[in-house]
């Protein structure tokens, strides 16, 4: 994977390629990871909020299974799934070439299986809790229900969302286990976190220092972020 | 001449159950009686936001709910204007697109923005038309949900008690703009409350509920009778 900021810029900042590049790494795929959990993880929390079918709470439960399990269950099925003979695979080998375990690719995958559960509760909530008057009003004055969800009930719940969001982001942000059984530690390929196993593992340990306190400022600033949203008057 | 509105509804709720029928052939009826007794719930059923255990409902003669043939038109395909208790104005749109939202002629945005600030300068709001609803006192959401209600040319109005949240100087005020605003656009309206002082100034009929039935059905005497529109087309020039 190419840097996203040449390195020489970097030596001008004082900023080490062994912190840039997992950090950017991480970064890239916590990003690509979060568009695709936005996208389908809002329309699904939609989906349960508004929907009154047979298996919704099935439903809700299974995708919200990697709460519950270690990301390493998680990983161990997704590399087995994955990277394991059978229809997964060679789908894999005849879209891309080769199987998707140990790539950057999969470690996408990988945090959009551990992140999908954060924004699909938290939209689900928003949405669920936006006062149906406004969607009676909005079907009284005619609104199609395509348009009553983009105009009001979005609109309504995007704190929610965007907290929602954002908690996935720093998910897939933070995510060890399963991203590690998926991926190893792949060079160019490798997480903050994985970074960070490994200079705990086999050094240098100052390694691990400054790439433990890089993960926390990003975590204290997406935290303080998704705070901010909760202060943050609605209109 | 067709009526404005049939209905003839059952619902049953838990342990209430309310049982009732009545027409109105034109004009502003006034569902009365005390909190409880089911007048919300029938605007509801009438809206098609809850459907019915049995019965029909059909406005200027379209039938919009019969049980029996499993008829339920949705609530955006009854040509019903609403108004809310509270307004229930869309708090992150500005005043203009709320109304503007509900216009339901064809044209251009800008054609409906139009439309829209003329139903405003009609209920004295103009000077609203900026404004987020969260920045309004409750007389001025009235009226705005007022506009609203109206600006997108239905066969029937709905007010579900639209002046109960208000102080008494400004209810005065609103009856007098809700009954003038309504019979001026000709357009029959059902308005819901358990004021009798208010049943009386807004209403040309007042139907009496208790305990899920109506009970009590009488006209309200006025110098001169309301010009309304009766069964006209909703596209018969309701536009101010």
């Amino acid at each position: 994977m190419t840097a996203l900021v040449p390195h020489s810029w970097l030596n001008t900042l004082g900023i080490p390629p062994w912190v840039w590049d997992p950090l950017s790494v991480s970064l890239r795929a916590a990003f690509e990871a979060t568009i695709v959990v936005a996208v389908v993880g809002i329309a699904l929390g939609y989906v349960l909020a508004k929907g009154r079918f047979p298996g919704r709470g099935a439903i809700e439960t299974f995708f919200s299974l990697p709460m519950a399990l270690p990301p390493t269950v998680v990983g161990y099925y997704l590399l087995t799934r994955l990277g394991g003979p059978g229809p997964i695979r060679n789908a894999e080998v005849s879209l891309f070439g080769h199987p998707l375990t140990f790539t950057f690719t999969g470690i996408v995958i990988a945090q959009i299986v551990e992140s999908f559960p954060y924004c699909v509760r938290f939209s689900r909530a928003a949405i669920a809790g936006v006062d149906p008057r406004f969607e009676q009003a909005a079907r009284a004055m005619g609104l199609p229900q395509w348009r009553i969800a983009l105009l009001v009930t979005l609109p309504l719940a995007r704190r929610g969302i965007v907290a929602g969001v954002a908690m996935a982001f720093g998910r897939a942000l933070g995510d060890f286990g399963a991203t590690m059984i998926v991926s190893g530690s792949v060079p160019m390929a490798t997480t903050i976190s994985i970074a960070l196993y490994n200079a705990v593992a086999y050094g240098p340990h100052h390694q691990a220092m400054v790439l433990a306190l890089v993960q926390l400022g990003v975590a204290f600033a997406i935290l303080f972020g998704v705070s901010r949203l909760g202060k943050v008057r609605p209109w | 001449m067709t009526a404005a509105l049939e209905v003839a509804v059952a619902r049953r709720i838990g342990e209430f159950d309310l049982d009732v029928a009545f027409t109105v052939e034109s004009g502003i009826a006034v569902l009365f009686g005390p909190s409880g007794a089911g007048k919300s719930l029938t605007l509801s059923l009438i809206a098609g936001l809850i459907r019915p255990d049995t019965g029909t409902v059909l406005i200027n003669g379209r039938t919009v709910t019969d049980c029996a043939r499993r008829i339920h038109v949705s609530t955006q395909d009854r040509r019903i204007g609403m108004v809310f208790q509270d307004g229930v104005l869309l708090p992150h749109r500005s005043v203009l697109d709320n109304v503007a939202l509900a216009v339901r002629q064809g044209g251009g945005r800008r054609e409906r923005r139009a439309i829209a600030r003329s139903w405003l300068e009609r209920v004295g709001a103009e000077g609203l038309a900026d404004r987020r609803p969260g920045s309004l006192s409750g007389g001025q959401r009235q009226r705005a949900a007022l506009a609203r209600g109206l600006a997108g040319e239905p066969a029937l109005v709905l007010l579900d008690e639209p002046l109960s949240a208000l102080d008494s100087a400004v209810r005065a005020e609103l009856r007098q703009l809700i009954r003038e605003v309504i019979v001026s656009s000709g357009v029959p309206a059902v308005l819901v409350t358990h004021d009798a002082e208010e049943a009386e100034e807004i209403g040309d009929e007042i139907i009496v509920y208790d305990d899920g039935r109506v009970v009590g059905r009488r006209s309200v005497e006025r110098p001169t009778p309301p010009r309304t529109r009766g069964n006209a087309p909703p596209e018969s020039g309701v536009s101010p």
